[in-house]
């Protein structure tokens, strides 16, 4: 047989596999970045950058559980210009790099977007649906449909680049948000967020181990609602998805390719796989299509949509 | 590996210096020399320290007096309770035989201040080694007690040093290093301390030809290796670190130069201990 075709298309991004490092897991640096690419990820998305530095939550900001993690981070960044600086000469890391914005409101986003001019990066995600970071994402209603289109179709304006809309799985009908999104010019989706927010407490200490007190829930917890809206928005929108939620292994990523994925982010599971998750997923991926008599990844992509 | 704090009783407290205070803990912690956990305050945050007391049932951390964290964590008492997570990180490399001797020959420990937290339980592990501390002043030299000072090889010699002249030879460690390398010829060199001494120490094993290994201080988070902010380079401090052998450090090119405030700005070592260290202007630890 011949060998089989790892390679994916997002938003006319070509990728060597369909593994990305999903945004706020080791993105602070170009070194981590670099790494990550060198461990296989098809692509590789940066930590949100905002207009001014925030300084984030105090620890703890992640705390495990028994089906997954909590994070509160709360987008912890050096702010826009000192990111530039950062991300300069991205062509290093090897592989595509995604931008990830946020911001307060349009006026935020219109000047984040105004830095960007002149950087390597592939796409612009543009993340809608922080859970733990007040001003933002979730906390700031970013995450209906109307908040999503009002953003998106400002941010169109300000790009060229590929546009990803980060969606929130906090949401009761997450295909109008996406078709939201699409209507204002978006080229892709990337879903989901963490979920929740939830919480953990130590019950010694009598209070939530969070110092947010609440965080978002990634890891195992999430993946069967990451999936099913990932499944939901295939159906509501024409644009391709980037899905993100608990996958760790090459089953859970031909998984969430078959609920309509063109590419899969994968961020918790480096804490249980390491940054060797990303080669290690790509393997297990070929070896499952070899068995399975695929060719190509084209032939994964919704194919878990049968009438 | 604790994952989530387990609240601990802070079973003694030792002044060590007038700015180091030592907290014991009555736990057995699976742990290697080099590895540090994270302890919560609740209510007010989590910090990464060094382990510098080791045994069976216990163990114990130092701290020294730096910001509105370790001012809160020198006025608790023992019979109070924090959190640990960990321990986390990399060790050490120790070679240690069955009759608990370093394998790899005669070592040199270089400590400088509070650097010598991460390099007391090595110490204890190690047989054959002569260790130079040095510190600001006579009164900031820890442990003086616990290890013998200037006794004669193969037992533990420590050689001290004061910036001022108060104790020991005036001057920092490294000013040392040709002088001990001719009377001791050891085979490997441990580090822990400000990272300019650290820098000197590693250009001296690359000179000589000696294996050598140092413990790094960055901003740490998450402890699990996800957030990103101890990053060096491509290195996570906290799970590749906080000890990195001279193979990697040479490279490294933050080592001695770089580090990140914690909103990840890379700034130079000086800004970054400015920014981190300065007491009542802003406070981090």
């Amino acid at each position: 047989m011949a060998e089989v075709d790892l390679s994916t298309e997002l938003c006319g991004i070509r990728l060597q596999n369909p593994t990305v490092l999903a945004s706020g897991i080791l993105g602070t640096s170009k070194g981590l970045l670099k790494r990550v690419a060198q461990a296989g990820a098809g692509a590789v998305t940066i930590k949100s950058l905002s207009l001014e530095p925030l300084p984030g939550h105090n620890n703890p900001i992640v705390i495990g559980f028994e089906a997954g993690m909590l994070n509160a981070v709360g987008y912890a960044n050096p702010g826009i210009k000192e990111g530039a600086k950062e991300f300069s000469n991205l062509k290093e890391v090897g592989v595509p790099v995604i931008a990830s914005v946020i911001g307060r409101g349009v006026g935020d986003f219109m000047k984040v977007m105004e830095e960007l001019w002149g950087l390597d990066f592939a796409a612009v995600e543009v993340s809608l649906s922080c859970p733990h970071t007040p001003g933002y994402g979730m906390l700031a209603g970013q995450n209906t449909p109307e908040a999503t289109k009002e953003i998106v179709s400002v941010v169109r304006k300000c790009t060229e680049l590929p546009l990803l809309v980060k969606l929130s799985p906090n949401v009761l009908e997450i295909g109008n948000v996406a078709m939201a999104a699409e209507e204002a010019g978006a080229d892709g989706i990337t879903a989901v967020n963490t979920l929740g927010p939830g919480m953990v407490i130590n019950i010694e200490a009598r209070q939530p181990i969070l110092d947010f007190k609440v965080g978002g829930v990634s890891g195992p917890a999430l993946r069967p609602i990451a999936l099913r809206c990932v499944y939901d928005i295939y159906k509501a929108v024409k644009i391709p998805i980037l899905g993100v939620g608990g996958i760790s292994t090459g089953r859970h990523a031909i998984e969430m390719l078959m609920a309509g994925a063109s590419a899969v982010g994968i961020g918790t599971a480096v804490y249980s796989r390491g940054v060797e998750v990303f080669g290690l997923v790509c393997s297990e991926i070929k070896e499952w299509m070899e068995a399975n008599g695929c060719a190509s990844t084209k032939e994964l992509i919704g194919a878990a949509h049968v009438s | 590996m604790l994952l989530e704090p387990i609240m601990m009783k802070i079973e003694e407290v030792i002044q060590e210096s007038p700015l180091a205070r030592s907290f014991m803990f009555r736990k057995g912690l699976e742990y290697q020399p080099g590895q540090f956990v994270m302890l919560w305050i609740p209510g007010l945050d989590e910090k990464p320290f060094s382990i510098s007391y080791h045994g069976k049932d216990f163990f114990g951390i130092t701290v020294a007096l730096k910001g509105k964290f370790t001012h809160r964590l020198h006025e608790m008492k023992a019979g109070e309770w924090v959190g640990i997570r960990g321990p986390f990180g990399s060790a050490f490399n120790l070679v240690v035989s069955e009759a608990n001797l370093l394998d790899v020959g005669r070592a040199c420990v270089v400590g400088g201040g509070v650097g010598m937290a991460s390099l007391a339980t090595l110490i204890e592990r190690l047989g054959d080694l002569v260790v130079v501390q040095g510190a600001r002043t006579a009164s900031d030299l820890l442990y003086r007690n616990r290890f013998k000072v200037a006794g004669p090889l193969p037992t533990k010699d420590m050689l001290l040093c004061t910036e001022d002249g108060s104790a020991g030879t005036k001057g920092v460690p490294t000013d040392l290093l040709e002088d001990l390398y001719r009377h001791y010829r050891f085979d490997v060199l441990y580090t822990c301390g400000p990272e300019a001494m650290m820098v000197k120490v590693l250009d001296f094993a690359m000179q000589y030809n000696i294996y050598m290994q140092a413990s790094l201080e960055r901003y740490i988070k998450c402890a699990v290796g996800l957030c990103g902010q101890c990053s060096c380079n491509g290195l996570r401090l906290c799970i590749e670190g906080p000890v990195l052998d001279c193979e990697k450090l040479r490279t490294l090119e933050d080592f001695g130069r770089y580090a990140r405030l914690r909103n990840g700005r890379r700034v130079s070592i000086e800004e970054y201990l400015g920014g981190n260290r300065r007491p009542n202007k802003h406070p981090s630890a």
